[in-house]
This record gives structure tokens, C-alpha cells and sequence, in this order.
């Protein structure tokens, strides 16, 4: 079942994914007008575009840590934000995995602590040792549980990256959002991860979108990709040449 | 009972208790403002800061005078305070406590809201997207990640708190047993000529002073995480 490819997985008449937003930044001169528009029945979204085009705004939109001007963010069929009918989910209420580009694991708290984060709705952290069946189960999957106890400083990039992961997944979240996953890690360190990346996204079939400005991400990762500069989507590919599948 | 009491003791023990209280007092608001300040934006933040950072640069008699204006029988907020609730606050110990904790609340606010600043911002987005509601992100992660800045801060609040003079002068006055603290003793002492009383009173606060600021110096961050990127990738 899991063999079939992921586009065809989500083969709704439905779109995946569905944005259309306008936002305006700072004042005078320095103005940035950012009005995105694309929508995909893809379950693997990348979109690319050198620095300053708008990705991660877009991405945050998306997450609702930026709030659009006007527009509507419509995601696997729930309307997370629409400016004519006034929605605008929290994004405590909107499901979604958004890693960050340094992937902001609490430097407080050990592995198993930031994973367990987001089950425990407490006014204080989970303890150092506490037992939760899907905290053990992604520590498992990860290969985390040797360094459950470690902190984030302690950890390897690719540690660092599965356990964001992790902490993400553990609450099923609608999709995973993907901000410049691999910038920050050296070139030998970033092929691994990204095929674990790849690996993992077909093994869970959670959607995913992910922005970048290398074109290997955009090969390896994206069954749909989205050109995105100054602003806008000035173009769109399906099925890039030698899209990963193996 | 502590007029039998050796009055250096007494004014030691008034004085951890005026310190104490005060001490208590700012953390709590001072926090609170800190973060106020470092997170939300609004007109006049700035004003606002000056304002609270006054205490520092004011002699504390100009200080105490202005407290005296205010918390005064006849001050518009001593006059409401003894007709509707018969609070009098002029010449007593709470009254020491405001004085002291007015003056060491820079002390507190300044590096709370420098140790808030410093938590990166994406930390607590990356709670927000987990499910956690504002009030619990503060407390799960902002406060533990800023909670080594305030700790310093309180510490040296503590300390001026313990050497307040002038504008404790002004509002509770120098009542021994009562309001005569360790810096107002030494003062009373100095003038009445008891160098024995003078020598122990100043031992004592400096070795209460300098343990304070040992253990402040250790709780100062060495290196806070504070990164914040572009907005737009």
C-alpha cells in the first residue's frame, strides 16, 4: 500500500493545499509586497527562491505566526485563515509542524523533555525522566533513546534535526513546515539528512512543504515546486526531472 | 522583647526584614515590567523605562521626599489610603519597605527585561505551534530561560535594599526597634560618638553586602543564546 507513490496518495479533487495572501512590510522605500498564490494536490511541496523572496513569510503565514492582510490558507480541507469570513485559527489550533531553520529545540530541556513537550498541557515542563509511550515510541524510531538525557547543545546536527522532528511529529500534525531545513549544516552532513528527510516523509506520508534556496532540496524533496521571488510565485514545476524516485 | 535585644541585632534583623520584603516586592513587579517592556510594543516605551530607571540617578532624599508627598497624611494617595482604609504609612517599617523597594527596582526590571530580550523570540513560536497557550509558554519556557538575569538582578536589589538611607530617612524615620535600620544605626551611632556600635554595625552590612554580590556575580549569564534572523528566508 505504502509502495505507491505519495502524489497519488492524496489524488483528491481537493487541493492539498490552497494559499492566497497579501501582506505589506515596513514603510517608504524599503516596502516588501508579498502576495503568494499557488495550490497543490501534492504531498511534497518544496518552494524556491533566493533570500529575502518572501519563503519564510509565506511559511509562517501558513503556521499562523505571521498574520496576512487579506487573503485564505486553506489546508488538507480546513480553512486555517480566510480574511472574508474572518478565520483566523491560532496556531495552537492549526496542527501544523513547522521546524525551524536552526530547528529552536528548548535549550533547557533534554531530548526526551523536547519531545514530550507538546503532549504536556502543565504550567510546568515534563520532569527529566518522564515515561510516555510516544515519546519512547520517536525516540525509538530515531535512534534518539541513547541521548534521551542529552541537551540540544550536546547533540549532532542530524540528532538535532530528528529530534525537532520528533517533537513535531508526535502530535500528528496535519503537515510538516519545513524552513530552510538543511542551511545550516555542512554539505556531507546536509545529503544524509536530506535523504533521511525524504525517506521519512514516504514512510509517514504526512504532507510536507518545504522552502529552499538550494535546487538539490527542490529535486530530491519536491513532487510539486514553486518559484518564488519578490514576493510572488512566478512559477511552478511538477514532477522535476529525476524527482527522487528510486 | 526587642528593646532587651542587643539593638545591633534588632537593627539587623529590621533590616532583613525591610530588604527582605522589598526585595519580594520588585521581583515580582519588576519581572512583570521587564517583560512588559521587552516584549510588548507600545507608545512611549521608552518614557516609560527612563521613568522607572529614575530611582538610580535621583539623590534618594529627592526620592524620599517625593514619597513623602505622595504616601503623606496629606498626599493624595496617603490621604485615600488612611480615610478609607485607616493605613498610615509614614514612620512605620512598611513604609521603610516602599522606600526600599522604589530604589532597588531598577535594580531588578533593567536586567529582567535585558534577560528577556535575550530568549530568542523562535523559542516561543516554536511552543506556540506545540499547542501551548501564552501564559504557559512564559512559564515553560521564557522565565526558565531568562530566570539567571532576574536571580543577579534581585540579588543586588537585595543588597541596596539593605544599604538604603536616604529616602527611608525621609518616610519611616529613625525609630529604634522600629524603623532604624543597619545604614540609619551606623549614622545614629557615628553622631552619638559609639565607635564600638558604629564598628560592628559596618562589619556586619559589609559582610552581608559582599556575600550578596559574590553570590550575584556567579549567577550573572556567561553567555546567553540570542539569535534572531530575517523575518523573510
Amino acid at each position: 500500500m505504502d509502495d505507491a507513490s505519495s502524489t497519488d496518495a492524496s489524488a483528491t479533487d481537493a487541493a492539498l493545499i490552497d494559499v492566497d495572501i497579501r501582506k505589506t512590510l515596513g514603510s517608504g522605500k524599503r516596502q516588501f509586497r508579498l502576495a503568494v498564490a499557488f495550490s497543490s494536490r501534492c504531498q511534497r511541496i518544496v518552494i524556491i527562491g533566493p533570500s529575502g523572496g518572501g519563503k519564510s513569510l509565506t511559511l509562517k503565514a501558513i503556521a499562523g505566526l505571521m498574520t496576512p492582510e487579506q487573503g485564505r490558507i486553506q489546508l488538507a480541507g480546513t480553512t486555517l485563515f480566510d480574511t472574508r469570513s474572518s478565520i483566523d485559527l491560532a496556531p495552537q489550533a492549526r496542527r501544523v509542524a513547522f521546524l525551524f531553520q536552526d530547528y529552536a529545540l528548548f535549550p533547557h530541556l533534554n531530548v526526551r523533555q523536547n519531545i514530550g513537550f507538546g503532549l504536556s498541557r502543565h504550567w510546568l515542563n515534563p520532569g527529566a525522566d518522564s515515561g510516555c509511550p510516544e515519546v519512547d515510541y520517536w525516540l525509538d524510531a530515531f535512534n534518539l533513546a541513547p541521548v534521551a538525557h542529552q541537551f540540544p547543545h550536546q547533540l549532532s546536527g542530524g540528532q538535532r534535526q530528528r529530534t525537532a522532528l520528533a517533537r513535531a511529529l508526535v502530535l500528528q500534525p496535519r503537515a510538516l513546515l519545513l524552513d530552510e531545513p538543511f542551511a545550516a549544516v555542512d554539505p556531507l552532513l546536509r545529503i544524509r539528512m536530506r535523504t533521511e528527510l525524504d525517506e521519512l516523509q514516504r514512510r509517514l506520508s504526512v504532507p510536507m512543504i518545504v522552502i529552499t534556496h538550494d535546487p538539490l532540496d527542490a529535486e530530491v524533496l519536491g513532487d510539486q515546486v514553486f518559484y518564488l521571488q519578490d514576493g510572488v510565485i512566478t512559477d511552478s514545476g511538477e514532477g522535476w526531472p529525476g524527482a527522487g524516485r528510486g | 522583647m526587642s528593646a532587651a535585644m542587643d539593638p545591633v541585632w534588632t537593627a539587623l534583623a529590621l533590616s532583613l526584614k525591610v530588604a527582605g520584603w522589598a526585595t519580594a516586592i520588585t521581583l515580582v513587579l519588576g519581572t512583570a515590567v521587564g517583560y512588559m517592556l521587552a516584549r510588548w510594543r507600545f507608545p512611549l516605551r521608552d518614557l516609560l523605562d527612563s521613568l522607572l530607571t529614575l530611582p538610580i540617578v535621583l539623590p534618594p532624599t529627592v526620592l524620599g521626599y517625593y514619597l513623602l508627598v505622595m504616601l503623606g497624611r496629606r498626599g493624595w494617595l496617603g490621604a485615600w489610603l488612611h480615610d478609607n482604609l485607616g493605613i498610615n504609612l509614614i514612620f512605620t517599617w512598611q513604609g521603610a519597605v516602599i522606600a526600599a523597594s522604589v530604589v532597588a527596582f531598577p535594580l531588578v526590571f533593567k536586567p529582567a527585561r535585558a534577560a528577556f530580550e535575550a530568549v530568542d523570540g523562535q523559542l516561543e513560536q516554536a511552543a506556540q505551534v506545540l499547542g501551548l497557550s501564552g501564559a504557559k509558554i512564559f512559564f515553560r519556557v521564557t522565565l526558565p530561560l531568562a530566570w539567571r538575569g532576574i536571580l543577579a538582578g534581585m540579588l543586588l536589589a537585595f543588597a541596596r535594599a539593605l544599604g538604603e538611607f536616604g529616602a527611608t530617612l525621609m518616610i519611616a524615620g529613625s525609630i529604634p526597634g522600629h524603623t532604624q535600620t543597619l545604614s540609619i544605626a551606623v549614622y545614629e551611632a557615628v553622631q552619638a560618638g559609639q565607635d564600638d556600635v558604629a564598628n560592628r554595625l559596618v562589619l556586619i552590612t559589609s559582610v552581608v553586602c559582599v556575600t550578596v554580590l559574590l553570590a550575584a556575580g556567579r549567577l550573572m549569564p556567561g553567555q546567553v543564546a540570542n539569535r534572531r534572523d530575517g523575518d523573510r528566508g
